[in-house]
């Protein structure tokens, strides 16, 4: 048995090349091996792909997909972010701790099953949700458990779990999934129909330079988030020295709330990946790696498939469509459960075999990126557009949409709503026609943009959704009049505590000092003066952070405090003057006073 | 016009800082120039007699006594500094703060390898303060307004800093008072 792992590490690296910029696929196959990476498969892997332990160990403990001790052989990952508990994740959970008898974190003696909690995995439209080891099952509910445990002991196959599928692709062959696509809106960009390979071949007929051009008139800005022009981005890549460049496709889809890549990547992947071929050819590269998050790793068949398929009509490989000079092929490379890793320079630090840290910038990776070489990241979305920017041309993509934010934009739509789901509208559509649309007039406040974006009340939703007004990647969650809006900051805040890289102090430490006072609000124990304290605080995570992460990571308190101050108001209290209201001198005494047989002296 | 006042204490403290407080040496005479000692160990006057523009802690809170003085410190002091490790982080009492509270008094009065204690009682005359569940620092069981680094704060960075808030000027410690590395 000991001699069997050890050829098999030995052969997942040699598979792997014994590089070292591989570990992630090398760990996660091991993983899937083993059931953990060990202390001495870290060892054997180190010796073989020629690097230190702690290398590999540091790649093992970053990830939450990645452990080095055995887990069960089924795991069940349950969503618990704010979504799934308001529709009831809880009471699954308590379900599955009493079913099972264990509590999350732990495994059940026999070794079946774990049981863990996650933050969100992108199915908040079919919420609650749980991974069960790669399978995913949605509209969870208390009376499911039972069954669901009681299939797993009987045949500890997963794929079983799953008895009606779901619509379009998650149906087909190699997916075989339950989820549901819940397309509710259809727009001219990303849903009209598009005749495979066309846009292709238009951007073949054109020079490198002036495929850059017509990306750059259809004015096209990212969709991941951030906004940054896409022509300009590549137009960097392009100039930029070097040989061997990169395109990436970010698909982690980690903010909660956003799940329109996971629709994206199960109807569009022609369409994603035929994008990703212009890009190469806009900025000369012959590589494309699509990055998938380890939560979607139900798609990754599927994906392979459509590649597969490219490269049989000639979309992709050597002298792509017959254009000589032109080769260009794309690699998936899996994520295995990190937020950060959407976060596009450890989005590439994962890429390369690495823990997800973020890099410092500059330089930027449209200079010096994946494997040091000039890269670009974008958004699937991003990349959808860029085909229909060539199928249609950029004059007709730049007249839709708003003046600034040209173009559709597919939200995500979860929450209180009647429809949750995605929705293609055009950019300038206002909160309150969105929510019309939603089913959810009645929306007490709507979270915009995941956690990093901000939460708006009635007085904000006449205002419009487009990257000068409220900017998204698409995540819209909806919160309907009966819900309490602070326990809703409190979990936006525990997500990033649990997301943080660890590399910068304020980012690292600030948040959690921020929902401790956040929490000692809630129990009645604030004083006005913490108000301000939240607020400074705040901001200098928001001014100190080196990344995307850290200096959004106190919006949820910033925006809340703005556009809900009276949440907090209503619980602050008036204590004596210079005193703490949350220290507690009875509660300080008592383990003492039990002991002694006596009460305090004073107090 | 009279002399502004100042109190000092030492709660969970080893009097380091205090130590350090007379560690001013000669300059504790333009001291008194400038102000009164009020409760202080450096006096011996035990309780309040007026109020006081400052208050130095030394210490942390470990017992109810502990929160008791701090509580009397605030309501009579202006400003209160919380003056060195212990009183700003719990300190070397702190280390307690991770071990049940059992745990600690056994290992202290009964097994711990210097003990000697045939009798092997655990002392409780109730003149002793009940001990707090954990060493807390002081700004978590009153408002502070200043903390002085340090274990202890050197004698010039407290010299420093009183005159500074005791002549109404900004503090402004140069670098190497502060510095501990
Ligand atoms: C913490 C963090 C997480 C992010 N997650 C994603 C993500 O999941 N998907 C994405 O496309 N962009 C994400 N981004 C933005 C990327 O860093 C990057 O801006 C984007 O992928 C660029 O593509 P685009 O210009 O096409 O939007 C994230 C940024 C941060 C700071
Ligand atoms: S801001 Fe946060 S996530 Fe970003 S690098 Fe710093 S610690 Fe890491
Ligand atoms: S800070 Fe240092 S010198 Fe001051 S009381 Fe604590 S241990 Fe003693
Ligand atoms: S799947 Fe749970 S919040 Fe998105």
């Amino acid at each position: 048995m000991s001699e069997n792992w050890q050829t098999m590490v030995k052969d997942v690296c040699a598979r792997c090349g014994n590089d070292r910029t591989r570990m992630m696929d090398i760990v996660r196959l091991v993983q899937q091996e083993c059931g953990c990476v060990s202390g001495e498969a870290m060892d054997l892997i180190a010796r073989q792909v020629d690097t230190h332990r702690v290398e590999v160990e540091s790649v093992v403990s970053f990830y939450a997909f990645l452990s080095n001790r055995p887990k069960g052989k089924i795991v069940i990952r349950l969503c618990n972010d704010v979504i799934d508990e308001m529709f009831g994740a809880r009471r699954v959970a308590q379900a599955f701790e009493q079913q099972l008898g264990i509590e999350f974190g732990q495994t059940t003696p026999d070794g079946l099953i774990s049981l863990e909690h996650t933050p969100c995995i992108g199915m908040c439209d079919q919420a609650p949700a749980a991974l069960v080891n790669d399978v995913v099952v949605t509209y969870l509910s208390r009376d499911k458990v039972g069954d669901i445990v009681s299939t797993l002991k009987s045949d500890p196959d997963p794929r079983k779990l799953v008895h009606k599928l779901g619509d379009g692709n998650n149906a087909s062959e190699l997916v075989q999934s339950m989820v549901h696509n819940n397309i509710r809106r259809k727009g001219p960009v990303i849903f009209d129909p598009l005749p495979n390979g066309e846009a292709l071949k238009r951007c073949l007929a054109l020079s490198p330079a002036e495929v850059i051009r017509d990306v750059k008139t259809a004015r096209l800005r990212g969709r991941g988030g951030a906004g940054f022009p896409t022509g300009m981005k590549w137009e960097f890549a392009r100039a930029a020295a070097g040989a061997k460049k990169f395109v990436i496709c970010n698909a982690d889809e980690g903010e909660p709330g956003t799940f329109k890549d996971r629709v994206l990547l199960t109807e569009r992947a022609d369409m994603l990946f035929e994008g990703m071929t212009i890009a190469g050819y806009a900025i000369g590269s012959d590589t494309g790696i699509l990055y998938l998050r380890g939560e979607y790793a139900y798609l990754r068949a599927f994906l392979e498939d459509v590649l597969h398929q490219r490269r049989n009509a000639g979309l992709l490989g050597k002298a792509v469509c017959g254009k000589q000079g032109f080769d260009f092929d794309i690699r998936i490379q899996m994520g295995a459960g990190a937020y950060i890793c959407g976060e596009e320079t450890a989005l590439i630090s994962s890429c390369e075999g690495l823990r997800g840290d973020p890099k410092n910038r500059p330089p930027f990776p449209a200079q010096k990126g994946y494997l040091e070489r000039p890269t670009i990241v974008n958004n699937v979305e991003t990349f959808c557009c860029v085909t229909r920017i060539l199928d249609r041309g950029p004059a007709w993509f730049a007249e839709k949409g708003s003046k600034g934010s040209p173009g559709t934009k597919l939200l995500s739509v979860c929450g209180d709503c009647k429809q949750p789901g995605v929705y293609e509208v055009l950019f300038g559509i206002t909160l309150a026609e969105l929510l019309k649309m939603v089913g959810a007039e009645d929306a007490k406040a709507v979270q915009v943009g995941g956690p990093s974006g901000q939460l708006v009340g009635p007085s904000d939703y006449q205002r419009t959704i487009c990257y000068d007004d409220l900017a998204t990647g698409g995540s819209i969650m909806v919160f309907g009049p009966n819900r309490d809006i602070l326990p809703l900051v409190d979990k936006f805040m525990e997500f990033f505590i649990e997301e943080t890289c660890g590399y910068c102090t304020p980012c690292r430490v600030g948040n959690v000092l921020l929902r401790q006072k956040l929490q000692e609000i809630m129990a009645g124990k604030g004083e006005a003066a913490d108000l301000d304290y939240l607020e400074d605080l705040g901001q200098s995570i928001v001014t100190a952070s080196r990344c995307g992460l850290g200096q959004t990571s106190a919006n949820p308190i910033l925006t809340s405090l703005k556009n809900f101050r009276g949440e907090y108001t209503s619980r602050l209290i008036e204590p004596e003057k210079g005193m703490k209201p949350t220290f507690d001198i009875q509660a300080a005494v008592r383990e003492a006073a039990a002991i002694a047989g006596r009460g305090p002296a004073h107090s | 016009m009279a002399k502004p006042k100042i109190a000092t204490t030492s709660l969970a403290g080893c009097f380091g800082c205090h130590m350090s407080i007379l560690d001013i040496d000669e300059r504790i005479l333009e001291l008194v120039e400038l102000v009164d000692f009020d409760k202080s160990p450096i006096d011996d006057i035990k309780e309040f007699h007026h109020r006081c523009a400052v208050g130095l802690i030394e210490g942390g809170c470990a017992n109810e006594e502990n929160v008791r003085v701090l509580k009397d410190f605030r309501r009579h002091c202006d400003i209160l500094i919380s003056l060195g490790e212990c009183a700003i982080l719990g300190g070397i009492p702190a280390l307690r703060n991770t071990i049940p509270l059992q745990e600690c008094l056994d290992e202290a009065y009964l097994n711990g390898p210097s003990v000697y204690n045939p009798a092997k009682t655990i002392p409780n005359d109730p003149e002793i303060p009940l001990l707090l569940n954990k060493v807390y620092p002081c700004h978590e069981v009153v408002k502070i307004d200043y903390f002085l680094q340090g274990c202890p704060p050197r004698a010039d960075a407290i010299w420093e800093t009183l005159v500074a808030l005791l002549t109404d000027k900004p503090v402004d410690l140069p670098y190497d008072l502060i510095k501990y590395d």
